[in-house]
């Protein structure tokens, strides 16, 4: 290298350096730090009283915690609902995203006030829609179980986020539905379909148009060209949001929060972090279970990439 | 009638049968919200499946109790406060970072810009606990700059890889024309790339205005003080301590709803692009 592009170059260096310096030292305090701070803690006897002491800077590590977390008699129930809801989850918004997709494209009048319609519930604030639907499911005051019961479909109320089980009489057969849990997972394909639907929209739009007409000069009738063309043109995209959306939801913690505190059935590893770091003040516990919480993601993040690039 | 027929007629009485589910399920929340927050006590207590406002019985207490009594002009004056602030901060660190990115050349370049969005993947209950702990023994948790700071490095990493998307599409060529004439890199970036970026700099204003407006776990763990809550952290408080009426907590969701959708539905166009920004190529 001759030494005046050398120079150049020390000169480039060190400008994006300056340049992208408070945004590093931001990231590095708020996220990468608390990130490797974490395992520090999950590793350390702690609880909030110790937080005046100097224990915290101690190196006296152990996985004390994650036995402790492990042991916990209800924590594969834990891990099982927090899989249920991820995955449940996901696939309704995407499953909601694709049909609004495949409902507003195309041209039509009031499609474009539809589109900022049907984005309205990611848009709008976590608190607001929580408690408004908390309102309109409310056993005591809500509207569904008054018209229900005003109209005859139900004999008493149903308390959605906070009754464990619903006993359904279909036609002779008892069934029992974890009422909570399929209410929140109800609640994630609402609140996050959108999401789905601008992803898929944009996709749609860009599949060229010839291979419809060339399917339909070839005979293929509507349904034919949804199964044969569109869905083949999407596969991407849909994986794609299923890696982004699983990734969002598993670590999701305001919405069951707001919902149902974690009662009833609904308890994810997020609120468990939250119970034992702030319920019961033990944030080395709380700690461990964030840090399992992290492990589950990357086993996941592991198994995906490997599935895709095999796929490739 | 041929099958092309048959199957056009069936998807055209599903189509208008789906949008209606959907407009009912998306809209009617809203519409609930929006409605009991102008009824009475009394006319929620006795016909609670009332589905319209009686326009003679509009009812603003719920709205002057929740604005005077329960602080909420201090809550909407402290959201906008954090949010603005935290849009011009994040815009800011984006566009000077971003250009940086990608224009200038320098060692670890590419790791910056791949790793820019793994960041994102951090999920914000792993970063509550340590930084609850850390700010609470500086005694600077209860701080609503805390939460500005907070609210950046959750909307930077995004917000610099939508503006990189956008500048690497720029010609280059303008830029080296304006350096040659004499402009320093941040007279480049003030009198050529910011104006011709005006769109991407619009989209990135609005969601991180959304994420900044929005956002409820830090609100909640961070501030203690009333005077500094933002509304999301106001309306869980009132959610918390009015059981019975229900108004007022459908008021408080309204004040906290209203000023996003408005902006959204104006610069919709805009959002959206945010919204799927970075990962639609292709």
């Amino acid at each position: 290298m001759n030494p005046r592009t050398s120079t150049l170059f020390d000169k480039e260096s060190k400008l994006a350096f300056w340049m992208l310096f408070p945004t590093f030292i931001i990231v590095f305090a708020f996220i990468i730090f608390p990130v490797i701070w974490n395992l520090w803690l999950s590793l350390k006897p702690v609880s909030l009283g110790d937080l005046r002491g100097n224990s915290l800077i101690q190196f006296n590590l152990t996985l004390e915690n994650y036995w402790k977390v492990l042991a916990d008699q209800d924590f594969m129930l834990v891990l099982g609902t927090t899989l249920i809801y991820t995955f449940s989850g996901s696939i309704l918004s995407i499953l909601l995203g694709l049909l609004a997709a495949l409902l507003v494209q195309g041209e039509f009048p009031g499609r474009n006030f539809l589109r900022g319609l049907f984005i309205s519930p990611y848009v709008a604030p976590v608190v607001a829609v929580t408690f408004t639907w908390s309102f309109i499911l409310d056993p005591q005051l809500g509207v569904v179980n008054w018209f229900a019961i005003q109209q005859g479909f139900l004999d008493q109320p149903i308390a959605f986020f906070s009754q464990r089980w619903l006993e359904l009489d279909v036609a002779g057969m008892a069934l029992r539905i974890p009422a909570a849990l399929t209410s929140v997972i109800l609640f994630e394909g609402w609140r996050y379909f959108p999401f789905a639907f601008l992803f898929i929209l944009a996709r749609l739009q860009a599949i060229p148009n010839e291979l419809y007409q060339a399917a339909s000069v070839d005979g293929a009738s509507p349904f034919q060209r949804f199964f044969y063309i569109t869905l083949p043109q999407l596969s991407t995209v849909l994986s794609t949001l299923f890696l982004f959306r699983f990734i969002w939801t598993i670590n999701k913690f305001d919405d069951i929060f707001l919902l149902t505190r974690g009662q009833a059935g609904t308890k994810v590893l997020t609120i468990k972090v939250y119970d034992y770091a702030f319920g019961e003040f033990n944030i080395g516990a709380g700690s461990a279970v964030a840090m399992i919480l992290f492990g589950i993601l990357s086993a996941f993040l592991f198994i995906y990439f490997r599935w895709i690039t095999r796929e490739e | 009638m041929s099958r092309e027929r048959i199957e056009r007629n069936i998807l055209r009485v599903l189509r208008i049968g789906g949008l209606l589910f959907f407009v009912a399920i998306v809209a009617f929340p809203f519409y609930w919200m929006i409605i009991s927050s102008f009824k009475s006590l009394e006319e929620m207590l006795l016909r609670p499946t009332n589905l319209w406002l009686d326009i003679w019985n509009i009812d603003f207490h719920a709205y002057y109790e929740v604005l005077i009594d329960h602080d909420f002009l201090q809550y909407i004056s402290n959201s906008i406060y954090v949010s603005i602030l935290t849009v011009i901060f994040s815009v800011t660190l984006a566009t000077v970072g971003g250009y940086a990115v990608t224009r200038l050349r320098f060692w670890g370049r590419t790791f910056m810009s791949t790793s820019i969005l793994i960041i994102y993947m951090f999920p914000a209950i792993v970063m509550v606990i340590p930084l609850y702990v850390v700010f609470s023994k500086m005694g600077m948790r209860d701080s609503i700059h805390i939460l500005i700071l907070v609210y950046l490095a959750q909307t930077l990493p995004v917000a610099l890889y939508m503006l990189r998307s956008y500048f690497q599409n720029l010609p280059p060529e303008i830029e080296s024309a304006g350096l040659i004439d004499g402009c320093s890199r941040f007279g480049v970036i003030w009198r050529i790339v910011i104006p011709l970026s005006a769109p991407a700099l619009a989209s990135v204003s609005l969601y991180t205005f959304m994420i900044a407006w929005n956002e409820f776990l830090f609100a909640f763990m961070f501030l203690d003080t009333p005077e500094k809550f933002t509304l999301s952290r106001g309306v869980v408080q009132l959610a918390g301590s009015v059981h019975l009426s229900k108004q007022l907590v459908m008021a408080a969701s309204v004040m906290v709803t209203i000023p996003i959708l408005i902006i959204f539905l104006f610069f919709e166009r805009h959002l959206v692009r945010g919204l799927t920004a970075g990962a639609m190529k292709g």
